[in-house]
């Protein structure tokens, strides 16, 4: 039973540094191997402009980074982020750099803010 | 019974209290700063900052330093329910008392404020049974990311805000 709080601790502590604002996700399951910078997804932008079941729900998006196989053309064909990001909703798929905005090497996750991780990191 | 976890939560106060003293509030790390966006891409200048958005909703403590509950309660924001239509959320108004916590306060789980931003089909039967006491919930699986710990510690409220959830004191006997 003890076991839990010293790990936690840790990852709280650990969790201190700042970085990427939190909720941010990095998809980069194959954009950098194919030429293209990875992807960030910013949740605050986005919860913003939407409750999490049109994404979570209607859009059928996984509650678990990496775990959607998003391409580039399911994208183009009106699924995932193409859903909203296709000159109606939202600007449209020719905005390449707006996506893909990603430092190289970055690993796909959810990204944490100023006090934690994120369950990933744990 | 031995109660091992004390030890835990007492130095989990402590951390609470070293990082209340590092999170300070209204804060938000520059794009070009925040070890993510590549600082040489044509998005920066382009994409907005963190901070002239969050800055201008109800402040927090931690996580986006947003009170979301407040910012959509209040009307501060109003996000889209669907991708084209206009339906009214499922709200649900009912707490629910998950009293497993040892001498943590209890875990009082509000369905409004969760059913203001998630459909009963997030939650329902995906990753909780609905039906009271039929979750064999735990800490350990939440700070994995199961349970409370799909969404705190990733998009929701971070996992360091205890009380946040343990907001219901046990009666001593
Ligand atoms: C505009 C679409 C969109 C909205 C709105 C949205 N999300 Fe997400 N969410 C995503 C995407 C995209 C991912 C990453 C999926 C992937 O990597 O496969 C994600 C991932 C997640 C994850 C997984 C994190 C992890 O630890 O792996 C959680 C939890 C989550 N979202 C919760 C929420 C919650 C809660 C809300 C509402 C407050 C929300 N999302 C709103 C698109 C959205
Ligand atoms: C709305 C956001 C968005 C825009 C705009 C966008 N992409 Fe993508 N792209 C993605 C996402 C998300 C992935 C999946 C990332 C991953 O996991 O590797 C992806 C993947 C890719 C991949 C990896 C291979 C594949 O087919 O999936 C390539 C190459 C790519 N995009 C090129 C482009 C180019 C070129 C443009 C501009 C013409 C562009 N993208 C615009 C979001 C976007
Ligand atoms: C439910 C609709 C929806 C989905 C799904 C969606 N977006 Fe967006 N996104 C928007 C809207 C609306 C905007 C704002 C557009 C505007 O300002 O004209 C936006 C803006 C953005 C921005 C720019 C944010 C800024 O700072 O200006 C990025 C980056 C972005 N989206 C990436 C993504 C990626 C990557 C995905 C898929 C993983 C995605 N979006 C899925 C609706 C969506
Ligand atoms: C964020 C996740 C989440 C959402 C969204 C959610 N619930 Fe729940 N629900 C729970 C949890 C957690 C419990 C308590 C389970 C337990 O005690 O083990 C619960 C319990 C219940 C119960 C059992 C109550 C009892 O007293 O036995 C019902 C019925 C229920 N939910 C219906 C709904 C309906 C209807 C909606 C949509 C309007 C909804 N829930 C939305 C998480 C959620
Ligand atoms: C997102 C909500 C949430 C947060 C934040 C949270 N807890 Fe919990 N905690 C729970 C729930 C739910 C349970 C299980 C209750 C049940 O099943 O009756 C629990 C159970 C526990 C237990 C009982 C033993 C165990 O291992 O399950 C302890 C001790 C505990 N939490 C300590 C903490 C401490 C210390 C923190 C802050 C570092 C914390 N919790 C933050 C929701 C939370
Ligand atoms: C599917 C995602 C999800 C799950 C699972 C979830 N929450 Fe939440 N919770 C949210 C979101 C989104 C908010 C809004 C606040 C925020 O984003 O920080 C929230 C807010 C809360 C609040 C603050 C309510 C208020 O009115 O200020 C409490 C307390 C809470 N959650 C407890 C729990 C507990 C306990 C569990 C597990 C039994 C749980 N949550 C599971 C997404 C979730």
């Amino acid at each position: 039973m003890g076991r839990w709080s010293g790990i936690a601790l840790a990852g709280l502590l650990l969790a201190g540094s700042a970085g990427a604002e939190y909720g941010d996700v990095v998809l980069n399951r194959r954009a950098e191997s194919e030429g293209m910078p990875p992807v960030i997804f910013p949740h605050w932008f986005h919860r913003i402009r939407f409750r999490c079941k049109v994404c979570h729900l209607e859009l059928g998006f996984e509650m678990r980074a990496g775990s959607n196989d998003v391409t580039m053309q399911d994208i183009i064909d009106g699924k995932f982020c193409g859903a909203c990001h296709n000159d109606e909703i939202a600007w449209g798929t020719e905005n390449c750099d707006l996506c893909h905005s990603g430092r190289p090497g970055l690993e796909t996750g959810i990204r944490g803010g100023h006090a934690t991780k994120g369950p990933g990191v744990w | 019974m031995s109660k091992p976890w004390r030890h835990g939560i007492r130095a989990g106060v402590a951390a609470l209290g070293l990082l209340a003293g590092v999170a300070v509030a209204g804060y938000w790390v520059p794009l070009v700063k925040d070890n993510l966006h590549d600082p040489e891409s044509p998005a920066i200048g382009v994409l907005q900052e963190p901070a002239e958005a969050l800055s201008k909703l109800p402040p927090d403590p931690a996580g986006n330093q947003v009170d979301w509950i407040k910012a959509i309660e209040d009307g501060v924001i109003q996000p889209r329910t669907g991708l084209h239509s206009r339906e009214p959320m499922r709200i649900r108004d009912d707490f629910i008392l998950l009293e497993n916590t040892g001498e943590m306060p209890m875990v009082r789980f509000p369905h409004r404020s969760h059913t203001l931003w998630l459909d009963c089909k997030n939650c329902h039967e995906k990753y909780f049974v609905s039906r009271a006491g039929a979750n064999p919930i735990n800490m350990y699986k939440i700070l994995q990311g199961e349970y409370c710990g799909r969404c705190h510690g990733a998009v929701a409220f971070p996992l360091t805000e205890c009380k946040r959830c343990h907001s219901v004191p046990r009666k001593k006997d």
